[in-house]
């Protein structure tokens, strides 16, 4: 995977639109107001660790909406745990993010995700709809109902009616761009992305057709996040389908 | 000329040609008395003491076997990972003792050859990416250790992947000429003028550590015929440069303790060393591992470079990139954060005359290994996607300019060459 499908500004530099787009100043005075608002936390605290993840997932994980990176802040801790796994093991593919994994422990690993899931991160608003009305709906009605006729289960069954994810291992929806979540879905329809088997995403994703998947992604990129992007405690209901992903481990 | 002299001279030349195959035949097989025994039936290898065992485990860490020998992700020696060379990718086979596609039919005696002579069970030559030029100078005993070792592991069924190697370094008379030009299967001999702890720091340098076959310079052929002195060189297709290893570029106890946890006041293990500390030298006594800096610290040190450092042209830049991106943990003054984060004064990694290195770092960023001795290493953020090739660059002479660090500077063009190459 590579940047390739982001923009780039003048200087062949890959930024936020914040910073590209003419408004270093603010930029450099919130930055400035932060530090002197908060005192830095010592060398040896895990935000110091994590500093490698801030490059692209954004401080404290926070990410941002107009940037590929997916935000870390107040996912599931388990679900963190395992994709980073997943990374280290082979079943999902970055180099880098492979390369940053290669050599740390699932100790390690497991504290960052929790160190993670603790940050709790106001959400920024969603960035306007980037689709046509009917696509949005087509969008909206797979998340929110799936497709009964081809057994396909609707996304909030598992993540919420919320969409914030549930506890201990699914992941939000909201607060991601849609290029990442195009990725995603992509990648598992195409086999590019593993979980643990059962993978019920890959099921998932491999029942949807391309133009869905551009849906789903434009639909759940435009919503505004509810209950602070909390997840629930527990799933919905009953999981539609097996998926090692659920599970505790 | 006549029928006749074309006949003479088709003679000459087929004698030759007989000739040059009876020597490359004859510089495969010197020195290799009969194996007794190469096969076995299932289910009859004699039991190892657990010491036995102990030991194998051991130098099986020391050797870092499971480093090639394990897929990403998968089985724990039972092979499949990829060894990228300029010739083509070799696959590591399967350690584990099944029958049909490990080591399980496999006697101590054929092991031996595989280690000591390069070639497998059924005669083939091996392929040096397994690097037995280095394993070749293993002692019988500890052979037998690891190979009693590998056979108490749990079998695990995984057929060898086909070697993608290019024309003509697929066939085995390929390989028999470079065996012939670049391998010589060696005993191990004691230096008898030197310590006990200067000889076993050779033997596991030279044998098991392998440490040559990163931190030695090759030829176009992938030979090296001086790496007795770990010179350093650039790693084919990795694109990282493997240090040279002579001298005290560092005081003794801080290269164990890199070895030994990844990390030293003024060094960590980067790229592919990090993987041996993690999987290798993290795991071995302190006295091996004092033993092995001795004796790399008494191979000569590297000389300076003969031409001064050329200066950066964009120095302003450099400085502002710093300030930017690194001051806030490197420090202003490149002091890094004791115990945390590495100095870049004086760092010997930022100082080498070979750049690949810093310039890997600034692009991809990289977690020292954990280890028990730093479980919970500190990271370096990538920067590939952040900053553009001017201002890597610019950044990288920066920092081999500054506070007494006097390296060449980096150019634009090498920052992209990283940024194209990378692959790992």
């Amino acid at each position: 995977m590579d940047f390739s499908n982001r923009s780039r500004s003048k200087a062949g530099v890959w930024c936020s639109r914040l910073v590209c787009e003419g408004r270093p100043a603010l930029v450099l005075a919130l930055l400035l107001s932060s530090a002197h608002a908060q005192p830095q936390p010592p060398v040896d605290s895990m935000a110091w660790r994590v500093q490698a993840c801030s490059a692209c997932h954004g401080d404290q994980g926070r990410a941002t909406p107009e940037g590929y990176f997916p935000r870390l802040a107040g996912k599931p801790a388990d679900y963190l745990f395992r994709q980073m796994l997943n990374f280290r093991d082979g079943r999902r593919s970055h180099t880098q993010m492979r390369y940053l994994m290669a050599h740390l422990t699932d100790d390690y690993l497991r504290e960052m995700a929790e160190h993670f899931a603790r940050r709790e991160v106001p959400y920024p608003p969603p960035l306007r709809p980037q689709a046509a009305a009917q696509v949005l709906a087509q969008g909206e009605a797979l998340v929110r109902q799936g497709d009964a006729a081809r057994a396909l289960p609707a996304c909030v069954a598992c993540h919420g009616a919320a969409m914030t994810g549930a506890l201990p291992a699914v992941p939000g929806l909201l607060g991601l761009s849609r290029d990442y979540l195009n990725s995603q879905l992509g990648a598992w329809r195409t086999g590019a992305r593993h979980a643990q088997a059962p993978d019920c995403m890959a099921a998932i994703a491999r029942k949807l057709s391309v133009p869905e998947v551009a849906a789903v992604s434009a639909w759940l990129a435009a919503q505004p996040v509810a209950q602070g992007g909390r997840p629930l405690a527990q799933l919905p209901g009953p999981a539609p389908m097996a998926c090692a992903g659920m599970e505790l481990r | 000329m006549t029928s006749r002299s074309i006949k003479a001279w088709l003679l000459v030349a087929a004698l030759l040609l007989l000739a040059s195959v009876a020597t490359v035949a004859w510089l495969n097989l010197r020195g290799e008395a009969p194996a007794p025994q190469l096969w076995r039936e299932q289910g009859a290898a004699a039991p190892a003491s657990p010491a036995m065992l102990e030991k194998g485990a051991y130098l099986a860490r020391a050797g870092n076997c499971m480093g090639c020998h394990t897929a990403q992700g998968g089985a724990e020696y039972a092979g499949g990972r990829g060894i990228e060379t300029p010739f083509g990718v070799v696959y590591a086979p399967n350690l584990t003792p099944d029958a049909q596609t490990g080591l399980g039919r496999w006697t101590a005696d054929a092991f031996w050859r595989a280690l000591h002579h390069g070639r497998s069970q059924d005669g083939r030559l091996l392929y040096p990416a397994f690097p037995y030029p280095q394993y070749t100078r293993v002692e019988r005993e500890d052979a037998d250790a690891l190979f009693a070792y590998l056979q108490s592991l749990a079998p695990v069924h995984a057929p060898a992947r086909t070697h993608q190697l290019r024309f003509p370094f697929d066939t085995q008379a390929a390989l028999a000429v470079w065996r012939a030009l670049y391998f010589r299967s060696g005993e191990w001999q004691l230096s008898k003028g030197a310590t006990p702890e200067w000889n076993r720091g050779a033997y596991l340098v030279q044998g098991l550590g392998h440490c040559a076959a990163c931190h030695s310079a090759r030829n176009a052929w992938g030979g090296s015929l001086e790496e007795g002195l770990l010179r350093g060189g650039m790693m084919a297709l990795q694109d990282w440069y493997a240090p040279a290893l002579g001298g005290a570029h560092l005081p003794r106890q801080e290269l164990v303790q890199l070895l030994q946890t990844g990390v030293a006041p003024r060094a960590s293990a980067s790229g592919p060393m990090a993987e041996v500390v993690f999987r290798s030298t993290q795991y071995l006594s302190d006295a091996d591992l004092q033993a092995m800096a001795v004796y790399l610290q008494s191979l000569p040190a590297p000389a300076p470079p003969a031409v001064p450092a050329a200066r950066a042209s964009d120095a302003a830049l450099g400085a502002k990139v710093y300030t930017q991106h690194c001051a806030q943990c490197h420090g202003a003054q490149g002091e890094g954060r004791p115990g945390a984060i590495n100095a870049l004064a004086g760092n010997r990694a930022v100082n080498l005359e070979d750049a690949s290195n810093v310039v890997r770092m600034v692009l991809q960023g990289g977690y020292p290994p954990a280890t028990a001795g730093n479980p919970r290493p500190h990271g370096m953020p990538p920067f590939s996607h952040r900053l553009g090739d001017a201002e890597i660059a610019a950044v990288s002479s920066f920092v081999r300019q500054s506070w007494g660090n006097m390296a060449p500077a980096v150019g634009t063009i090498e920052v992209y060459r990283a940024r194209e190459k990378r692959r790992h």
